[in-house]
């Protein structure tokens, strides 16, 4: 109400329109804004001018009117929004401070805040003679939109001033720069006048600085130095000023996964696909123009029959669930109406799929990558092969052991379906959970799917209660794009499927020790981090990391990975029982927390699980990646793969690995 | 109608004016009527008599509401509005505020526009054109306003173009008259005083580095010549009173000659490195921002009032010792400078208080300042209609340039407060101007984002710098004036070719005469660099005695 007479008071200096604007609207919010549109008062304006800001505050507006020798306007201090509230009722009209009560001791216990910031100073070279260095402290050269706008639209010509720009941003020979700039300043104008514009060369010469940089980025990412590579993929998604060096990254990753796949280096692999991410990330990229050579990289990480030189032993799904939802954050980014990646991504999974010869691992692969493009595209493409899809593992599991791998790649197929089929289902369908109706619609896979759906809903509703008391979240891109069904001709399949394969090796049970969002070969200072509460789509991320333990070792398998970690950080562990539990004993716990949250056990006290089989400590650097890996995959790049990378047994498995692989299980 | 209250604009004297009864339903018809006269005209006049528009639509807005014809002056508002010019749109809106006659009372800009005529400049044939058409249709109270509140410049010879006019309006009080920018500007540079400069070091220091002796030898002479021979468009040395050269001041000249010998030739293909220092967490609160000359320090005034001084050498900011330490000094040793300073105080960050509203201007005061000992202000430069966002002085201290919010930059004689020149072009408030280091070239920028260049000798515009999509907070020339530097708040530097700017300007007498120019559009080609900042308006820009160029502004997070 004060508020009001104020406004009155200064009837002479505010136009009358502002006065009926702040009468009729509703929340003061909306006045702040309504109001500095319709002041425009020329003295609030020069006030904002002479601060040099872009904003108009309603400091602005007070000394505005204390100019005018108007009482300014009280209580409105804040910079950015305003504390009141409206509330009428009764025929009376209240503005008001929304305060909540406050418990005092709350107050006096909760730590100080953090003092401001004060003012300081910093100091960067925005322009070295002429050329701006690519630094975090400038923006980046040249910025997504304009990256974007080159990519989708290579023709239209760039602004005059962004063509000026152009030369400058081509910068690093110092001594050449000089000497061309003369000629390069007048080409715009000329270019302006013709009707024709030349498409800008889209090859950047790199400076030394940036030639260096890559050579150490590259060599760190395919390294054996964890701490580096983490450091280098931390670079390769934050720095601004990458752009010049896609192109080299591009070929750098579609390169070293043709290689690398024939060799079967799985951890070079990751790194690899761990590589694409990070670029995905970036903020400042733009990949549209490299799209073409990243995704037959990455789909052959998902759906190559072979990646790995023991597929038995080798966690080797967890790359192909990695790579596919790279694939779908791609699809995400990426698909047009013009370019369809999407539809064609989808068709050459389902191709590959459908077809009966294809085996258990690219099976795996091709439901992967469908199941991460989304709930539509489950519902619409795999729901309907669940009965198909069943009656093949179960003639695998069930019937006489042929191959373990088999074996093996069935059941993988089968948690795989569970889990990202469960909570789809548990939207479509209507609460009671038959498993009568469930195995007359799945087949054999329905009575697992019914516990699995069960579980799902539980999990849901135990997450609506508890929605604020998260710890953290495993943040992944899941995209739920509606599946465009137009049929395009002549997919685009990546052409490096043809992958021998050895299949030999005994039974294995896989403990798998990785992170949830980037499989990581060598596994001991990854945190592992759970969520408890997130979108009902986590809980198939939960299984991800995990569900990979024993398929032979049925309910003793809840502890191993417990016990076997008596690593000296700090880890929280995610254990599922459900998954490889089998279905009768699976739905048992009360309240259906299909998880376990472990937080560092002492070592002394597990030391009992047996150092020789546990992943956790830091492999023999024999056996992680050499540095020789890394070099020879700068070689592969360079020489376009003439000489495939040497030493076969050097990288000879990835560093999750324990190194006695033939060690048993611990049972605890 | 009575003007005589030119002078002293009381407000209901000025607002009288127009307690003129027409008919108010005519007032439309009376426009309308005019304007298709003026766009039935030929060509050639129809963009001189265009300028019209604008004013007599405000005049006759203001009489309507004067006269309280609400209803019609809405609807004439509502009416013509649209037709207006865009760069009055900032005008135009505060007009449209003004519905009733006791909004008039307290409005500046209306007052403004009230008691300074609005200066049209039209040739002689368009307007013996009009005024027949006025007489003809006996459209009597257009020809009263035009009469009383109009100032028609009237010249002879060739109508001017669109283009021409355009370059020229804007200004809340429409173009400059000519006679406003007759009279003879020094804008020479004066003589430098002698100076005894210490050869030995220098001869030392070029024998140290390789290069040297060549680019020494033309510095010199040019510094002799100029000391020697007195510039003819120089105003003589003691037109007003330059106090004393004190020992510091000597060191300081002598110090900026020795980095002169240092200097890098800019130019286009030598282009100056910006070093940019950012103010973080300032929180919108950084209004102004300055640099010393010799580049050691940098201030930052805040809209809390405080003054912020950072040393941006390794040499830190020291106080003076307490008096009972200072006793204890030998006065006689030569280092007495060194050991008055307090070691303990050193930081590279002092804060000055004493303000007490936001600070808006922060400058380091330069060697030649004059005398501060009256408590009177010396000299008032009286004519802006609006207010003063920047002011500089002129290098050889006889003048004082000033840009306003009324879109005008005027330089004022500091020797006798007349106004010399008037500059108009700008369509919004200037907020930036600077000297070009020879003193005959004057470059302003403005809230339209365009940078304007003018030749003081004659007055007259001489290029326009467009680029810029927002406010030209900063200005500057490069020492020796080959390189104009432009900050904005549209986050960009940007460096203009200012030799190319200048060279071959046509100043005929033609043109000098009746002010028309034609500008080349040759904006794209002098823009030497854009470099864009992260999210940090432009606020200051500054070269340093070797032409480094230093930028400085608040980041502010979007």
């Amino acid at each position: 109400m004060a508020e009001e007479k104020k406004l009155k008071l200064s009837n002479t200096v505010l136009p009358s329109e502002s006065m009926k604007v702040v009468a009729e609207s509703m929340g003061i919010a909306q006045i702040q804004e309504e109001t500095c549109q319709l002041l425009t008062d020329e003295d609030a304006l020069k006030f904002m001018h002479m601060g040099k800001r872009q904003k108009l505050t309603t400091s602005d507006i007070d000394y505005a009117l204390k100019l005018k020798n108007v009482e300014p306007l009280y209580g409105f201090h804040a910079q950015e929004f305003i504390p009141f509230r409206f509330a009428s009722g009764g025929g009376r009209e209240l503005y008001f401070y929304e305060e909540k009560e406050v418990d005092l001791s709350d107050i006096i216990n909760t730590p100080l805040p953090r003092v401001p910031l004060d003012v300081c100073l910093k100091a960067h070279w925005l322009s070295i003679e002429g050329c701006q260095p690519a630094i975090p402290e400038n923006p980046p050269p040249a910025p997504k939109e304009q990256q974007k706008a080159e990519a989708t639209e290579p023709l239209k010509s760039a602004k005059p001033g962004q063509e000026e720009d152009g030369p400058l941003k081509g910068k690093g020979q110092g001594a050449t720069q000089a000497d061309g700039k003369g000629k390069e300043k007048k080409a715009p104008p000329l270019l302006e006048g013709a009707p024709l514009r030349l498409k800008p060369r889209s090859i950047h010469e790199l400076s030394v600085e940036q030639q260096l940089y890559y050579k150490e980025i590259t060599e760190a990412c395919v390294g054996s130095c964890e701490a580096k590579r983490a450091e280098a993929l931390q670079s390769i998604a934050t720095d601004p000023g990458l752009y010049q060096m896609l192109p080299r990254f591009s070929t750098f990753i579609s390169e070293g996964v043709r290689v690398n796949v024939v060799q079967n280096n799985l951890a070079l692999l990751i790194y690899l696909m761990r590589m694409v991410k990070a670029l995905m990330d970036n903020p400042t990229l733009y990949l549209e123009k490299y799209v073409h050579e990243l995704i037959p990289a990455v789909m052959t990480c998902i759906v190559s029959r072979q990646l790995c030189l023991r597929p038995d032993v080798d966690n080797h799904w967890a790359l192909r669930d990695f790579a596919a939802r790279l694939v779908a954050q791609i699809c995400k980014h990426f698909s047009t109406t013009t370019n369809n990646i999407q539809s064609r991504i989808t068709k050459t999974f389902t191709k590959s799929w459908v077809d009966e010869k294809t085996p258990w691992t690219t099976r795996y692969g091709s439901i992967a990558g469908l199941a991460e493009l989304g709930h539509d595209v489950i519902k619409t493409l795999i729901l309907p092969r669940l009965q198909q899809e069943g009656e093949r593992i179960r003639s695998v599991l069930d019937g006489p052991v042929l191959s373990n791998i088999d074996r093996i790649g069935a059941d993988h197929v089968q948690s795989l379906l569970l889990k990202h089929c469960a909570p789809v289902l548990a939207k479509l369908r209507l609460p009671p959970d038959n498993q009568d109706a469930y195995r007359a619609e799945f087949g054999s896979l329905g009575p697992l799917l019914c516990s699995h759906v069960v579980k799902a809903r539980a999990q849901a509703a135990l997450q609506a209660q508890q929605v604020n008391r998260t710890t953290l979240t495993i943040t992944q891109p899941r995209p739920t794009l509606t599946l465009s069904q137009a049929p395009q001709p002549g997919p685009r399949t990546p052409g490096l499927l043809k992958v021998p394969g050895s299949i030999a090796l005994p039974v294995q049970t896989l403990v798998s020790a990785r992170a949830a969002a980037p499989p990581q070969p060598s596994p001991p200072p990854t945190k592992f981090i759970v969520m408890s509460s997130s979108s009902s789509a986590s809980s198939t991320q939960q299984v991800l990391s995990l569900s990979t333990s024993a398929p032979g070792s049925g309910s003793t398998t809840t502890s191993p990975v417990t016990t076997t970690v008596p690593s000296v950080q700090p880890i929280v562990k995610l254990v599922s029982t459900a998954t490889t539990a089998p279905p009768s004993t699976a739905p048992s716990g009360p309240g259906s927390v299909q998880k376990y949250i472990v937080v560092s056990l002492p070592p002394t006290g597990e030391g009992k699980g047996g150092p020789t089989s546990h992943p956790s400590p830091a492999p023999p650097t024999s056996s992680s990646p050499s540095p020789l890996g890394g070099s020879a995959l700068c070689g592969g790049k360079q020489e376009a793969g003439d000489s495939p990378p040497p030493a076969p047994g050097t990288p000879k498995a990835n560093g999750s690995q324990p190194p006695s692989s033939g060690s048993p299980q611990p049972a605890p | 109608g009575s003007v005589a209250v030119e002078d002293q604009p009381d407000v209901s004297a000025v607002l009288s004016a127009y307690n003129q009864q027409g008919d108010p339903t005519m007032y439309e018809e009376y426009y309308s009527g005019l304007k298709h006269f003026i766009e039935c005209s030929l060509d050639c006049h129809r963009a001189e008599l265009s300028q019209l528009f604008y004013p007599l639509f405000v005049h006759m807005y203001l009489e309507l509401v004067y006269n309280q014809h609400e209803n019609e002056a809405k609807s004439f508002f509502e009416k013509f509005h649209g037709d207006q010019e865009c760069y009055y749109q900032d005008d135009l809106r505060v007009l449209s505020s003004l519905t009733k006659k006791e909004h008039m009372k307290g409005n500046e800009t209306m007052l403004d526009f009230r008691t300074s005529k609005f200066v049209l400049r039209i040739s002689r044939d368009s307007y013996q054109l009009l005024k027949r058409h006025l007489q003809e249709k006996q459209n009597n109270q257009i020809w009263n306003i035009v009469q009383e509140h109009l100032y028609i410049d009237i010249f002879d010879g060739m109508p001017r173009s669109k283009q021409q006019i355009d370059a020229m309006v804007g200004s809340l009080a429409g173009e400059a008259k000519r006679e406003a920018n007759k009279s003879k500007v020094f804008f020479g540079l004066l003589k430098e005083p002698e100076i005894e400069v210490p050869l030995d070091d220098e001869d030392e220091e070029g024998e140290n580095e390789e290069g040297k002796p060549k680019k020494k030898k033309p510095k010199k002479d040019s510094i002799g010549s100029k000391s020697k021979k007195q510039d003819p468009n120089a105003p003589p040395q003691n037109r007003i009173p330059l106090p004393e050269l004190k020992d510091s001041d000597k060191l300081d000249k002598i110090m900026n000659m020795k980095e002169t010998t240092k200097r890098v030739r800019l130019g286009p293909d030598c282009l100056p490195s910006i070093c940019f220092y950012t103010f973080l967490n300032a929180y919108q609160g950084l209004t102004a921002v300055d640099v010393t000359d010799d580049s050691s320090l940098i201030a930052g005034g805040f809209a809390d009032s405080t003054v912020r001084v950072w040393s941006v050498t390794p040499k830190k900011l020291r106080s003076v010792k307490q008096a009972s330490d200072l006793s204890l000094i030998d006065k006689e040793s030569d280092d007495v400078l060194e050991r008055i300073m307090d070691e303990k105080t050193a930081s590279e960050l002092k804060i000055l208080y004493g303000h007490s509203g936001p600070v808006y201007g922060a400058s380091f005061s330069p060697d030649r300042l004059w005398a501060t000992d009256h408590y009177q202000p010396l000299r008032i430069f009286a004519g802006h209609l609006a207010d003063v966002n920047c002011t500089r002085f002129h290098p050889n201290s006889n003048y004082v340039a000033t840009g306003s919010a009324d879109r005008t930059v005027r330089l004022w004689d500091v020797l006798n407060g007349n106004c010399v020149r008037i500059f108009t072009g700008h369509k919004g408030p200037i907020h930036s101007l600077t000297f070009s280091p020879n003193g005959r070239f004057l470059a302003t920028g403005a809230t339209d984002g365009r940078v304007l260049l003018w030749d003081i000798g004659h007055g007259l515009m001489v290029g326009e710098l467009k680029g810029h999509t927002d406010t030209v907070c900063s200005l500057r020339f490069s020492r020796d004036g080959e390189i104009l530097a432009s900050g904005s708040m549209d986050n960009t530097v940007r460096l203009w070719d200012a030799v190319k700017a200048f060279e071959d300007l046509e100043t005929d007498d033609f043109t000098t005469a009746t002010g028309h120019i034609n500008l080349p559009e040759n904006s794209q080609e002098l823009l030497l660099g854009t470099y864009m900042t992260k999210s940090t308006p432009v606020v200051h820009l500054h070269f340093t005695r070797r032409n480094l160029v230093l930028a400085a502004g608040a980041y502010s997070p979007q």
